[in-house]
């Protein structure tokens, strides 16, 4: 545990990401089966369980502090776990240990006991440790870890240890579990390369490419198809002999949140298509997806609420055969007959649009606009386009429809990091509520100009207001165009609404504040 | 509420018959004399040498030997102001009725609390104060008192500080870990740089420091008031050429250089931060430090409510940092507590 903890210090606090893979690896080399493993999955996020919920952690915090106090201290640090970390206050007769279990010690005995026993073995480990310790073990416990390091970075540093190309590990990960003894046993040299035959592996998808003004000219109805572009989440369904898997655009395996489509997959393929929830028979919001995608395991009334839709668009595999080397005209018609044998409700497949010109792709382009955000824009792809995971010239093509636009005040701002740290660059925007408070509804830091940082900068110095840590109110005077690509109701934000990659478009410098937006406009956008 | 509490409330009032606050600071009425005032005045008390409590431009100067000294060096003071020395223990009268004396405080150098005595009442202004061992400084001592004004700026339960020897373990540990890097620790130049550097000799670093000019005359100043930090030099001073001179050994300069241009000239240099702030993460990686030391001159949350509690003030004024959660936290224990909301202190310096 504490050469675990040692760890997630140094990745935390190593800004390069060269630097990161070598502390990684050496730790790798010199920690033994199987903490390594257990390690290695904490940090690529392939833990299947919690090895305690955060409600015990907050029951136990309820007991040991006080409420009013605890409040504070997590409003000033930002988040639970390092709040509760460092302000941990010792049971009155602490279990003392001579020294702390191995990693896997701690997850055998978590797995093992009950919730009474859970709750103590939690307390006596937090009496025992430093800050830093206390903080792994909640980041791990409650599968929240956040160091910094992708799951493709962690993949690159096992295949510099066993020097051999990435895609050899990306081609395993799948197939893999932890504590990864077999994985580990071949990159010593002990064993032979793990046996992934039979086990549903993720393959990389094709991207696309944002449509410019010149790629119009080689745009037709005979050699391109035009597809709508959904506001959900591109994912691939594995299902063979050995079962279905569903993995997102990153490859993770996000099977045990959507058991309706699991169930439902009745086919030996492999399918790319767009993951979407059908409230009510009726394609939903990205922000009715979001709840299903965050539970782990969703309980049956939420599957009824919200069962989870395949729009499936691409087939790469069916029944053993390699498709990827067929053209997407081919490729399509083999997706036909596939989703026509499945049930509607779970899988259909992505319509082609009618257009002969561009003209008619612009019309249906303000089409998705009237959608309130359900639909983003237009794919347009060439019908002769093999299937090449990453994003080769001219096969696909984005085209999203024009983001939203709404006046916001400047509330808060925080200074940014790297080249912006000596800068305010983040700020936090708010728009007005009936009773002419500001609220704010995000936060965003790009979309401005080097030169335009710099004024905004200024202006924020000489318009202080408060500071609570980090974060400086400001005089709530400055009006900024915020781009948005959609906004979805959230209980989270006081404002009760939450906008998806919101963007500085333009300042008002001239703007008087009070004629910035309304919440209610929010809600006249995306037509909720 | 009790006979007793309505007593304590009472003997308040009479204090804030005395003691007010104004928007350049803490007023004691009878003396015409302000504390840590943050805008030039005619009397200012002065209880440390730290840039958010003394500033330049006061007609007279009440402070300890050494702070006066610290405001010299700053130019904090010039030929025309008015200075009076007072060294810890020694009264004067302020005139009104007011006597002046100082206590230690433990902050840095000359800190002081500035004890104020009028019509039999005692009122204790404590100034930045920390009850951690500090090599480099007097330690703090409790006077009891009626009123206790502290300050509050790691006044929240997630402040533990760790026992410095610790947090220079760590910095001595990964320096032999990685002996070919340059570690450069940012600490602001008055009171953290010369506790880091006393503490590194106390733990056994043998090697010259390399220092920023900026924090070579407060250095100075701490050896003239007889401390000794072994060898030091001057980056400045040694050539450009010779970059392989600092790898594998320690380099001080302030906070904001240690990304900065200045650092390129170091091999592989590895940016940390000695700071009480280092404790939360998200501020840490916002200075993009490397490694970050857990290093505070002030009280912590437990010896912030210890020290008020010692003193035996049934009042305590805050006057700045995390009030509100002092505020409860000490009239949870009984006592009257009130923010003062004093304006104008700075929560980067320390
Ligand atoms: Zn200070």
């Amino acid at each position: 545990m504490e050469a675990f903890s040692r760890l997630l210090d140094d990745l935390y606090f190593t800004n390069s990401n060269l630097a990161k893979e070598t502390i990684l690896s050496n730790y790798l080399r010199a920690t033994p089966d199987p903490d390594r493993g257990w390690t290695l999955a904490a940090i690529a996020g392939t833990l299947r369980f919690d090895l305690f919920k955060r409600n015990v952690i907050k029951s136990l915090m309820q007991e040991r502090m006080d409420p009013f106090l605890f409040d504070l201290s997590r409003d000033y640090v930002g988040e639970m776990s390092e709040t509760v970390a460092l302000a941990w206050p010792q049971s009155d007769s602490p279990v003392r240990l001579n020294r702390l279990p191995d990693l896997a010690d701690v997850i055998d005995e978590f797995q093992s006991r009950d919730k009474a026993g859970i709750r103590d073995y939690l307390i006596m480990l937090l009496d025992n440790m430093t800050p830093a310790q206390r903080w792994a073990l909640l980041k791990l416990g409650t599968r929240g870890l956040r160091i910094g390091m992708s799951a493709r970075t962690v993949k690159r540093t096992l295949a510099n240890m066993k020097s051999v190309p990435l895609d050899d590990i990306e081609k395993l990960w799948h197939g893999l579990e932890p504590p990864y003894e077999n994985l580990f046993a071949w990159i010593d040299g002990r064993a032979p390369k793990p046996d992934m035959s039979g086990v549903l592996t993720y393959s990389p998808v094709m991207l696309a490419h944002p449509i410019e003004d010149k790629d119009f000219d080689r745009i037709s109805p005979d050699t391109h198809q035009a597809e709508w572009k959904f506001d959900g989440i591109r994912v691939q369904i594995s299902a063979g002999q050995s079962g279905v898997k569903v993995f997102s655009r990153k490859g993770d395996d996000i099977s045990h949140s959507f058991p309706d489509l699991v169930d439902a997959a009745d086919f030996n393929a492999v399918i790319d298509g767009e993951l979407l929830v059908k409230p009510g028979g009726e394609i939903g919001r990205f922000n009715d997806l979001q709840q299903r995608l965050n539970k782990k395991k969703p309980s049956k009334k939420l599957m009824e609420q919200l069962p989870a839709h395949i729009m499936a668009y691409d087939i790469l595999s069916l029944n053993g055969e390699d498709l990827r080397k067929l053209p997407l005209s081919e490729r399509r018609i083999h997706l036909a007959s596939l989703t026509a044998d499945q049930n509607p409700d779970r899988f259909s497949m992505s319509e082609k649009l009618n257009f002969k010109t561009t003209d008619d792709l612009t019309a249906l382009r303000e089409e998705a606009a009237q959608t309130g955000g359900l639909i983003e824009g237009l794919m347009i792809k060439d019908k002769s386009s093999l299937y090449v995971p990453g994003r080769p010239k001219h096969g696909w093509y984005k085209w999203k429809r024009d983001p939203f636009l709404l006046d916001a005040v400047l509330m808060y701002a925080q200074r940014g990091t790297g080249k912006r740290s000596s800068y305010y660059s983040d700020y936090t925007f708010g728009l007005w509520n009936e009773e002419d408070k500001l609220l704010p509804i995000g936060k965003a830091y790009f979309g401005f100009t080097d030169e335009e940082l710099k004024e905004i900068d200024k202006w924020i110095r000489n318009h202080k207001l408060a500071r609570f840590g980090p974060v400086q109110e400001v005089e709530k005077e400055l009006v900024f165009e915020v781009a948005f690509d959609s906004a979805h109701e959230s209980a989270r934000h006081k404002s009760g609404y939450a906008l998806r990659f919101p963007r500085i478009h333009r300042i008002r410098w001239d703007k008087p504040a009070a004629e910035a937006d309304r919440l209610t406009a929010i809600a006249a956008l995306i037509g909720a | 509420m009790n006979a007793s509490a309505e007593k304590k409330v009472q003997i308040s009032s009479i204090a804030e018959t005395w003691m007010e606050v104004r928007a350049q600071g803490l007023y004691c009425k009878p003396a015409d004399c302000y504390i840590d005032p943050v805008e030039p005045v005619g009397r200012a008390i002065i209880t440390h040498g730290h840039a958010d409590h003394a500033r330049s431009g006061h007609g007279e100067v009440f402070a300890t030997p050494e702070t006066i000294a610290i405001m010299r060096t700053r130019y904090y003071t010039n030929d025309d102001t008015h200075e009076t020395a007072l060294a810890y223990d020694a009264r004067t009268d302020l005139g009104g009725g007011v006597t002046l004396w100082f206590a230690s405080a433990g902050h840095i150098l000359g800190s002081a609390q500035a004890v104020l005595e009028y019509n039999g009442q005692r009122v204790v202004a404590a100034g930045d104060f920390k009850r951690h061992p500090d090599p480099t400084c007097a330690p703090f001592e409790v006077v009891p008192c009626d009123v206790f004004i502290t300050e509050a700026t790691f006044a929240l339960p997630v402040f533990q500080h760790p026992p410095l020897e610790s947090e220079v373990d760590k910095l001595m540990r990964s320096m032999r870990a990685l002996p070919g890097r340059t570690h450069i620790v940012g600490v602001y130049a008055l009171g953290k740089c010369q506790r880091v550097m006393k503490t590194l000799r106390l733990a056994g670093y043998a090697h010259p420091f390399y220092l920023h000019g900026a924090l070579k005359r407060l250095t100075e100043l701490y050896e003239s008031y007889g401390q000794d930090f072994g060898a030091w030099e001057l980056v400045s001073e040694i050539p450009r050429a010779d970059k392989g001179r600092f790898r594998g050994k320690l380099v001080l300069c302030p906070p904001a250089q240690i990304n900065d241009r200045w650092s390129r000239r170091f091999a592989d240099p590895l940016p940390t931060v000695a700071s009480g702030w280092m404790q939360i993460r998200a501020r840490a990686r916002q200075k993009r430090a490397e490694m970050a030391l857990v290093v505070s001159d002030h009280a912590d949350w437990g010896d912030l409510i210890r020290t008020c509690k010692e003193t035996g003030a049934p009042h305590v004024w805050i006057t700045h940092g995390r009030v509100e959660a002092l505020e409860y936290a000490l009239r949870r224990e009984g006592i009257n507590a009130k923010g003062l909301n004093l304006i104008g202190r700075d929560e980067g310096v320390e």
